[in-house]
Order: structure tokens, then C-alpha cells, then sequence
């Protein structure tokens, strides 16, 4: 299964828990930090992720990237 | 590791937070939009019409050509837009109460006279810039701040489907329903708003994209239960699907 | 001179915009202007314009804005209740700073009204109409010569302020044939579309805004104040009046469109019977001229206002006039039409004759 990451642009977050509810993997949680418009990110708090986009296609304002992770030596393969 | 970055903001759209409440699911459809017209490639010669509703600064998120309608009018405003500028592709956004209520001879004419426009149409069973008012979409028995007890179809009759209704008329090209409540209806929601605007593009006529979408604030629930209340109480009313497809 | 067409009223207007280089309308039928539209769409497709009839004037008037955010010559006519229907977009065009030229081809009100000619619609032409502190540019011809060139004018002057202007006729000068000369003219120096209108992104690398809405206050009242000053350069610059026999008169008439045109006979005919009877015509009613009744000549005694309304103009002349001197008015109303006579008889009276 591929692996991935999630970015997260914290200021933008609305904490609404959308993408913690969509995310099949259970990684992505609502964080103990604040952001300046007063909302509690979300964080990628554990390994996990499979790069399906879940998270970022349910997301209403665009704050997820998302990587997909391959070892170099496969790449280069 | 490499890393490869398979999901960004669309370029079309601006970068800023938007005025939305938490989980309304407007930004996901105004991010379906940017993306759809950057993949085709057309942001320059994009022109969006915004309603009056809570979308109204639609222009403030996705950077092309726009104007601000009077509300319910955006479909004149574009008709009459796309015919100066026939090599433009233009799409107006709505919600219920711009759409189907205040603007509903607007839609139906733009619809009947085939404009090649594309009508983006965000039904979320309630008016929520103004707080929680019945829609022509509110369903019956759904509270509102106008029908405290739930709509009672007996004073203010059923939910008006649009997309059963504009499919009765001849000329237009192309009428769906889909929604943005989760990943899997959102997938089909960008398939939906590529062939919209394909359908305006290759001047096959009107195109109409029905939104199932959530407010999360008026409807009185948290965003997660929004979109499983709008999966459970409003896809039975408002059933997904295609109603008119192409040549 | 050029070459004269013999025309009714109505389509000389539309043939007049046609020659200002408006090849786009948007109307819906109403008496007595049925046959702009009518021309319109016979012609505006053979010159690869656009006529489209709307589903009401609502969305007439909304196809109109956004056809006038192109930047191109846009316009749409009506009659009274149609301008009603339509008010709500003519603020959001004058607040969206849209350059476009409106018809009305006044008829008799309030309500269905009738279809006969009126000027009842005074207050809501220059007065806005519609909701919030904005103003129409509004031309009063009084012949069909006269509506063929302010419509050409409407054009230049809806671009240079870009402001909705609109053309105040009424159901007289629709309908009446008069021979007509186009001139072709065009002002300079016109602002161009490029710098703001939709469908130039590519050209101008940023996008074009057209909207109204401005939720921050000082915001919506430093656009106020930037739509007043516009206001105040048309006062400045575009007033536009006649003057007839006025410098030795005792009493003036003042009235404007087809009643000036009637009072004007009763004048001459006055004359001829030694009565010093003379004329003032606004032809802007916004911004409406009130230097020369400000500063009538001595001689000038009292001003009697004709209109086919209740008395509505009036009260501009009033405030011009001022206390120094009686204003009376003579109005018909519903389709009635001051007589010459009529209006000889109320110079009489006024005079004490
Ligand atoms: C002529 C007019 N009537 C009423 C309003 C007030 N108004 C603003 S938005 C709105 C309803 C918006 O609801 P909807 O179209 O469902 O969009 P939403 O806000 O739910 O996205 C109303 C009635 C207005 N702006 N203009
Ligand atoms: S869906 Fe978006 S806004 Fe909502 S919690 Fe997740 S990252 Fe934040
Ligand atoms: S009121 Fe409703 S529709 Fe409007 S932004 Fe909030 S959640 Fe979205």
C-alpha cells in the first residue's frame, strides 16, 4: 500500500473535523494547539497514512496537502 | 524518502481563509470549481457570476472575470454575458433561495432559451446568510427559523426539485445531482463540473450541476453529523443521478 | 444636411442607438414602446448583434448589467410599470458603475396605469427610482430629431461617467412620424473598456470585479461619496436647456418633452396677440438646470409649470424660482394632454387677463 503525508496549513484550519471523520486510516486527530483565528488545527498524529486524499478532497478550505512517499531506491528502479 | 505532492490548492484559487462557517461545504464545491477550470485550462477566459447568499464573495475565492448578482438573477447577468463574450465560459452559483425561489423565472428561462452557461446550484435545504429561513428545498418537517415546527407542506407546500423539473424542458444539455458531503459523492461531483463545463465548451447548450451541500450553523448540527443528516434526510428526497445527458 | 428618414418616434430611437453603435438589447413588451424592440430584432441580427427578448423586465434589466459589464454599447426600453420592474437593477448598475442607456417611453400611472403618454414618471427618473443614493443621467427630448441625437449622446455620456443614462420620452413622440437626420458623432477620449470590463483578463493580466456590495461602512461610504462626486461632474459639465423668447417674457412656461413642443405653439400664438409669454426647457432632468431660472431676467414675473403629471417638475422649479416669484402649475394627467388652448387660457389667468 502506498504511503503518504498530510500537510497541514494550520492557519486556515476551521477545526470542523471533516477530514478526521473521512480519513479510513484514523491518523489525522484535532490538536491541542490554537491558531490565530482561534480554531484548534488538525495534526497528522500518527504513521499511516496510505496518500488516498481523502482527507484533503472532504477538507472545505483547501487546508491539506498531501504527499505520496516512495523510497528512492524504488524510484530509481 | 521522496516526496511527491499530490494534492494542492487549485491555482485559480486565492489564497486566503474564507468567510465560510467550520464544515460548510461550499469551499469544497468552490475548490471543485478552481480545480475543474484549471485542468481545462480557461481561468482567463472564466467569467463566475456570484448570487446573493452566503456565497456572494465567491469572487474572493476564485480569481477570474466576476460579477455580483442581484439576487436570483444570475442566470440573465450570465446569459447575456456569455452572448457578448461567446468565447467565454461562464457559470453562475447559487443557493436555494437565490436559485429556486427569488430567481426561479431566471433559472427557468435561461434553462428553456438553452443558454451556454453552466448553472452551479448549491441546495442546502435552507437560506443561510440570512439565518436559517425555510428554502423552497427545506424539507418536510425541517425546522427553520420561519417554520419552528418543521415545514408543513399543507402552508408552504414540498420541496422543489430542480433538476426533475428543469429536465422536463427541451433545450437543455445537461442536468445533475450530486453532493459534497463525502469524499466518495465529491469524486463524482468534479466528474459532474468537468462535463459541465465541457458541455458549455464544446457549445452543446445549458448545463446544470445541483449540489447537494451542508450548513452545518443553520441546521443546528456538528459538520460531521451535517453530512451524514444531509446522506440520511436529504439524498431520499433529492435522490443523486443524471437526469439529462448530452448528445 | 444630411440624408432625412422619414420615422416613427420609436424606431428612430432604436435606429438612432444602432447608430451610436449599440448592437446589443435586452427588453420585454410593453405599450407604447413595442416597436423598439421590434426593430431591434429585426436588425441588430443582420449587423451580428444580439436582441433578446427576457422573460420580464426584471430580467431584462439584469441581462442589461451583465452585458454592460462587457464594456460594449448595451441598452433595453421600457414603459413606466416596466421601469418599475426594473429599479432594482438600475441601482445595482449605477452602484456596479455600469455604463448602459435605458427607454422609457412614459405612459400614464399609478399602477397598470393607462397606455396613453404621460411625464409621470419625474420623480422616479431623477430621483433614482430604485433603492440607495444614486442618480440616472436622464435626456428629455421634445422631437424626434431631438430623441435621435440625446440617444446618441445617452451613449457617449453613459461611458465617459460610466453611469447608467437613461432616455425619457413619453408616448407622444414613440408614436409620432417626423423626418429625421442621423449624425454621426462620437465623443473622444472615452474611457476604454480594457481598463475595467469583464473578458479581458488575458489582455490585462488581472481579473474585472463587477459588484455593489461593500459590507465594511467606510468602505460603502468612500464609494458613496466616489458615485456623489461623479454626480456633481455632470452638473458641472453636461446641464443642458432652451431657452425660448424668455429675455423680455412677463410670464415663462416651464415644461419639458412633448408638453415644451405644445407650449411652444401657445406661445408663438400668444405672442402674436401681444402677450410676453416665453419658454424654459430642461432638457437634462438630472442634473437638472436650475441656473437660468435662477437667475431669471427682471422682467420675469412668475413662472407657470406645464406637465402631464400632477406636478412633479414643479418642484425643481419651485426650488430654482425660489419665493421671489409665484410658481403655479397645469397638469393633465392618465393620457390627458394640455391643449393649446388650455394653456394659452392659464397664461391668461395667471396674467389676471
Ligand atoms: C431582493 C432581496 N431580497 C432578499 C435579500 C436577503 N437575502 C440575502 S441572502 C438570502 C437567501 C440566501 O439563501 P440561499 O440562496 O439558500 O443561499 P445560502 O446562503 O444558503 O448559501 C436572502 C433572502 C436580498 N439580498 N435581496
Ligand atoms: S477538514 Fe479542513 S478545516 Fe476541517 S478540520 Fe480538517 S483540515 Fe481543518
Ligand atoms: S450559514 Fe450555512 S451555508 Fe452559510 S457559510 Fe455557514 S454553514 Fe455555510
Amino acid at each position: 500500500m502506498a504511503k503518504g503525508r498530510v500537510g497541514v496549513n494550520e492557519e486556515r484550519c476551521k477545526s470542523c473535523g471533516l477530514c478526521v471523520a473521512a480519513c479510513p486510516m484514523k491518523v489525522l486527530r484535532i490538536s491541542d494547539k490554537i491558531n490565530k483565528k482561534g480554531y484548534r488545527p488538525v495534526e497528522q498524529f500518527k504513521e499511516g497514512c496510505i496518500a488516498c486524499r481523502m482527507c484533503a478532497i472532504t477538507c472545505p478550505d483547501v487546508v491539506l496537502e498531501v504527499f505520496r512517499l516512495e523510497d528512492d531506491k524504488a524510484c530509481n528502479a | 524518502m521522496k516526496e511527491t505532492k499530490i494534492f494542492e490548492k487549485p491555482k485559480s484559487m486565492i489564497d486566503v481563509t474564507t468567510h465560510y462557517c467550520p464544515g460548510c461545504t461550499h469551499g469544497v464545491a468552490h475548490r471543485l470549481v478552481a480545480e475543474v477550470i484549471d485542468e481545462l485550462q480557461i481561468q482567463e477566459r472564466t467569467v463566475a457570476v456570484a448570487p446573493v447568499g452566503c456565497s456572494v464573495f465567491l469572487y474572493n475565492y476564485i480569481n477570474v472575470d466576476s460579477y455580483e448578482a442581484a439576487h436570483g438573477r444570475a442566470p440573465a447577468v450570465a446569459s447575456a454575458c456569455k452572448r457578448l463574450l461567446p468565447d467565454s465560459v461562464v457559470f453562475s452559483y447559487q443557493g436555494d433561495g437565490d436559485l429556486a425561489s427569488i430567481g426561479m423565472a431566471e433559472i427557468v428561462h435561461a434553462a428553456n432559451r438553452g443558454e451556454k452557461i453552466t448553472v452551479i446550484f448549491i441546495n442546502n435545504a435552507i437560506y443561510g446568510m440570512t439565518g436559517g429561513q425555510m428554502a423552497p428545498t427545506t424539507l418536510v418537517g425541517q425546522k427553520a427559523t420561519t417554520c419552528p415546527l418543521g415545514r408543513d407542506p399543507k402552508l408552504a407546500g414540498y420541496p422543489i426539485r430542480m433538476c426533475e423539473m428543469l429536465a422536463t424542458l427541451q433545450a437543455p444539455a445537461y442536468i445533475t445531482r450530486v453532493s459534497v458531503a463525502k469524499p466518495k459523492y465529491t469524486i463524482k461531483a468534479k466528474e459532474a463540473l468537468t462535463k459541465a463545463f465541457q458541455t458549455q465548451i464544446e457549445g452543446k447548450g445549458f448545463s446544470f450541476v445541483e449540489i447537494l451541500s451542508t450548513c452545518p450553523t443553520n441546521w443546528g448540527m456538528r459538520p460531521v453529523d451535517a453530512t451524514n443528516w444531509l446522506e440520511e434526510h436529504m439524498m431520499p428526497e433529492f435522490p443523486l443521478g443524471v437526469f439529462k445527458t448530452p448528445e | 444636411m444630411g440624408k432625412r428618414f422619414l420615422m416613427k418616434g420609436n424606431e428612430a430611437l432604436a435606429e438612432a442607438a444602432i447608430h451610436a453603435g449599440c448592437k446589443y438589447f435586452f427588453g420585454y413588451p410593453i405599450t407604447p414602446q413595442n416597436e423598439i424592440p421590434e426593430y431591434m430584432s429585426k436588425k441588430l441580427p443582420e449587423i451580428g448583434g444580439v436582441y433578446l427578448q427576457a422573460e420580464s423586465e426584471v430580467a431584462a434589466v439584469n441581462m442589461i448589467f451583465g452585458a454592460a459589464g462587457t464594456g460594449k454599447r448595451v441598452m433595453t426600453s421600457s414603459s413606466s410599470p416596466g421601469i418599475s420592474l426594473m429599479s432594482e437593477g438600475i441601482s445595482y448598475i449605477a452602484g456596479a458603475e455600469l455604463p448602459c442607456v435605458l427607454m422609457n417611453v412614459m405612459r400614464g400611472g399609478p399602477g397598470l396605469g393607462g397606455i396613453l403618454p404621460s411625464q409621470s414618471d419625474y420623480f422616479q427618473a431623477t430621483r433614482g427610482g430604485g433603492h440607495g443614493d444614486y442618480r440616472l443621467l436622464v435626456l428629455a427630448p421634445s422631437t424626434v430629431q431631438e430623441a435621435v441625437d440625446l440617444t446618441m449622446l445617452a451613449f457617449d455620456l453613459a461611458e465617459k461617467y460610466r453611469n447608467p443614462v437613461m432616455v425619457l420620452a413619453d408616448g407622444f413622440m414613440g408614436q409620432m412620424m417626423e423626418a429625421v437626420e442621423f449624425k454621426e458623432t462620437r465623443a473622444e477620449g472615452l474611457p476604454d473598456p480594457a481598463e475595467w470590463a469583464v473578458g479581458y483578463m488575458k489582455q490585462r493580466g488581472s481579473r474585472a470585479l463587477i459588484k455593489s456590495l461593500y459590507l465594511d461602512p467606510e468602505e460603502l461610504e468612500a464609494h458613496n461619496w466616489k458615485l456623489q462626486a461623479k454626480y456633481a461632474q455632470m452638473a458641472q459639465h453636461e446641464k443642458r436647456f432652451e431657452c425660448y423668447l424668455m429675455d423680455d417674457a412677463e410670464i415663462l412656461i416651464a415644461a419639458y418633452g412633448t408638453v415644451a413642443r405644445i407650449a411652444r405653439t401657445a406661445i408663438n400664438e400668444l405672442r402674436s396677440e401681444g402677450v410676453k409669454v416665453g419658454l424654459f426647457r430642461p432638457i437634462t432632468l438630472f442634473p437638472f438646470p436650475y441656473e437660468p431660472l435662477e437667475n431669471l431676467p427682471a422682467s420675469v414675473r412668475q413662472v407657470l409649470t406645464v406637465e402631464m403629471s400632477c406636478g412633479q417638475m414643479v418642484e425643481d422649479v419651485r426650488l430654482a424660482v425660489g419665493k421671489e416669484r409665484p410658481v403655479s402649475m397645469y397638469g393633465r394627467v392618465g393620457g390627458m394632454t394640455p391643449s393649446v388652448d388650455e394653456i394659452k387660457d392659464q397664461v391668461r389667468k395667471a396674467l389676471g387677463r
